[in-house]
């Protein structure tokens, strides 16, 4: 996938993981496909109401493609129910001005959703619901509704295990695992 | 130019002489713990990449851990623990402490420590976020997700990014009244709560050798509260004689050389660090207890692999001794061996389990983690409402503890007991 477009939701700073998945539905397995679709709705089910609500009640998939956030986005808990709930709820890709170490790796290895880093704070500059198109190999992202482009960064080593599909194609490709 | 304890202990996992920082490299893997909330999902990766009937790498090398959500009626919690017994039982793992039988111990961090699944020099990764606890016993440790998970447990190899390292120097001992907490929320008070992110925290000086193994491993817990990789200490008498007397397994001792080459060096003086908390609702909100006496509080909580260790409640008894709290008091030994200890611990003729029940605390919890994480809505201490809790937990985020309403800080045992007689967050320091 090169082409992401759909409407944004936006967060703030220090997004943790147990605002991406409360902990009651950590008895949830993302790998019994029932269970992935109930994670995906309870994505951002922690939120501070504050937030408006990320998804509708009773439906699973939410109407946003791309979520926009400030620093240190996914903190917190190893916990893989996180992209896993995000990805499931219908979400392809995740912009932040940082990410905590363990979620953007679970990113990378699930395949879940694309957590891209910018050097803007374009958590100040997009509102939730505006239209946004983000273009992978361009490492751009242009606000619909602005009509303003800004600058992603490249993936960097994390891209070879992306385009191979995941840390298995990847390790096959290696020769490491069968 | 020389490498740190966390390049060398990757390097050699790798079979190469040097580790870089930012370079990726394949490391074998010495152990691989999960527990009920990672291990089904893990195994599901497992099965789905290597095939129903694929073996694990090695059965000796996994440790199941089940100690989240043991204590509560919830089914779906129970058919997790019945996939980790089935998955057990079918690959002949060796190391499965079950809860309902007497091999069950409780939460899995201080498990690894206590069954001498930590040895020096050695690679371990975790479903777990705190696995970089283990990395007290000078060792690499990190926590993965599912899916690294289970590459692990089919080949036995991870794929690592070497992360530079930030030094920490505690010069001096720490004073009387302040302990290891007050030490690692000090630290991330000053970095900030993504201070350390991608990166190693290596904790060094006259302040951390003077500390217990249970102390060191409180700091090396937090470390991912930072954001770190892997938190990490020197090996000494200390560790060795701590792990000797669980395994019988050689290792290897790895240390930073003289001219390693740091990402950045933080000193403190031990005795600049006070007893402090970290105010809702993150880790990096740091003051010092003395100046948040206006806190009122509903609920003290001393639990969990940071503040539920047997030293963690000598520190609460002590405080407790001869006095009566004002609020709702938790007390959740974090293993079975700690809640045995609660009895055989003494401090003047009287067991920690006396001292907390003539304090007036809540009768004391089977060991789990209970409210440390919130869970299903039976588990116990978790809050309901606008709670205000002082707990020896490691996280305090929006609903961490159940309810999205409740603020908790985090604090010392020293700190949360002594808060527990006033009902306002107190200074421990007259007390002990
Ligand atoms: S006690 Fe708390 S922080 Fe420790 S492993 Fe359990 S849930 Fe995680």
């Amino acid at each position: 996938m090169s082409i992401i477009k759909g409407k944004v939701y936006v967060l703030k700073d220090d997004i943790d993981t147990d605002q991406i998945i409360p902990a009651n539905f950590l008895n949830l397995v993302p790998t019994i496909p029932e269970e992935y679709d109930e994670l995906g709705s309870h994505a951002l089910a922690g939120l501070p109401d504050s937030y408006q609500p990320f998804m509708k009640p009773g439906e699973n998939k939410a109407e946003y493609a791309i979520l926009i956030a400030g620093r240190n986005f996914g903190c917190g808990s190893s916990r893989e129910h996180a992209p896993v709930a995000l990805g499931a709820a219908g979400v392809d890709a995740v912009i932040a001005e940082s990410f905590a170490r363990i979620f953007f790796r679970n990113c990378v290895a699930t395949g879940e959703v694309y957590p891209l880093e910018v050097r803007d704070r374009l958590c100040d500059v997009f509102s939730t619901g505006d239209e946004a198109e983000i273009n992978i190999e361009e490492n751009t992202v242009v606000n619909k509704t602005t009509n303003k482009t800004y600058k992603t960064l490249p993936l960097g080593a994390a891209k070879d295990v992306v385009d191979a599909g995941g840390i298995f194609e990847y390790a096959r490709r290696a020769g490491l695992c069968s | 130019m020389g490498q740190t304890i966390t390049e060398k202990i990757l390097a050699n996992h790798a079979g190469i002489d040097k580790a870089t920082p930012g370079e990726n490299i394949w490391v074998d893997v010495d152990v691989l713990m999960t527990h009920d909330v990672c291990g089904p999902g893990t195994i599901g990766i497992f099965e789905r990449e290597f095939g129903k009937d694929a073996k694990v790498f090695d059965n000796e090398k996994i440790v199941l851990v089940p100690d989240h959500y043991i204590f509560t009626k919830d089914e779906l919690c129970h058919r997790n623990i019945d996939t980790l017994r089935a998955f057990a039982k079918k690959q002949n793992i060796k190391y499965f402490y079950e809860p309902g039988t007497d091999t069950y111990t409780g939460v899995c961090h201080v498990t690894l420590a206590q069954e001498g699944h930590n040895r020096p020099g050695e690679v371990l990764l975790g479903t777990d976020s705190h696995t970089c606890t283990s990395g007290a016993f000078g060792e690499f440790s990190s926590g993965i997700g599912n899916t690294d998970a289970g590459f692990v447990m089919g080949t036995g190899k991870a794929l690592l990014k070497v992360p530079p390292t930030m030094r920490f120097v505690i010069d001096g001992e720490i004073g009387e009244g302040v302990m290891a907490k007050d030490v690692i929320l000090r630290i991330i008070g000053e970095i900030g709560f993504d201070g350390a992110t991608y990166r190693a925290m290596e904790f060094v000086g006259s302040g951390i050798d003077a500390l217990s193994m249970e102390e060191r491993m409180t700091i090396c817990n937090m470390a991912i509260e930072a954001g770190g990789k892997n938190g990490i200490m020197n090996v000494d008498e200390k560790t060795r004689e701590y792990v000797r007397a669980r395994t019988d397994k050689p290792f290897q001792e790895f240390q930073s050389d003289a001219d390693a080459e740091y990402y950045s060096e933080l000193v403190i003086k031990g005795s600049d660090i006070v007893p402090c908390v970290a105010k809702p609702h993150s880790p990096g909100n740091y003051a010092p207890a003395a100046d948040c006496s206006d806190v009122k509080l509903d609920r003290a909580y001393i639990g969990s692999c940071t503040g539920g260790k047997i030293t963690d409640f000598i520190a609460g008894a002590k405080v407790l001794e001869n006095n009566k709290v004002s609020i709702d008091t938790f007390i959740v030994p974090a293993t079975v061996e700690v809640e045995q200890q609660l009895v055989t611990e003494k401090i003047n003729g009287k067991s920690l389990r006396q001292i907390f029940e003539d304090a007036g605390c809540q009768p004391i919890a089977p060991p789990s983690c209970a409210a440390c994480l919130g869970g299903p809505i039976d588990t116990f201490g978790r809050t309901h409402g606008e709670e205000v809790v002082v707990s020896t937990t490691n996280r305090n985020f929006v609903g961490r503890m159940g309810s999205k309403d409740s603020q908790v800080y985090l604090a010392s045992p020293y700190t949360t007991a002594a808060s527990a007689i006033t009902g306002v967050i107190t200074d421990p320091r007259k007390y002990v």
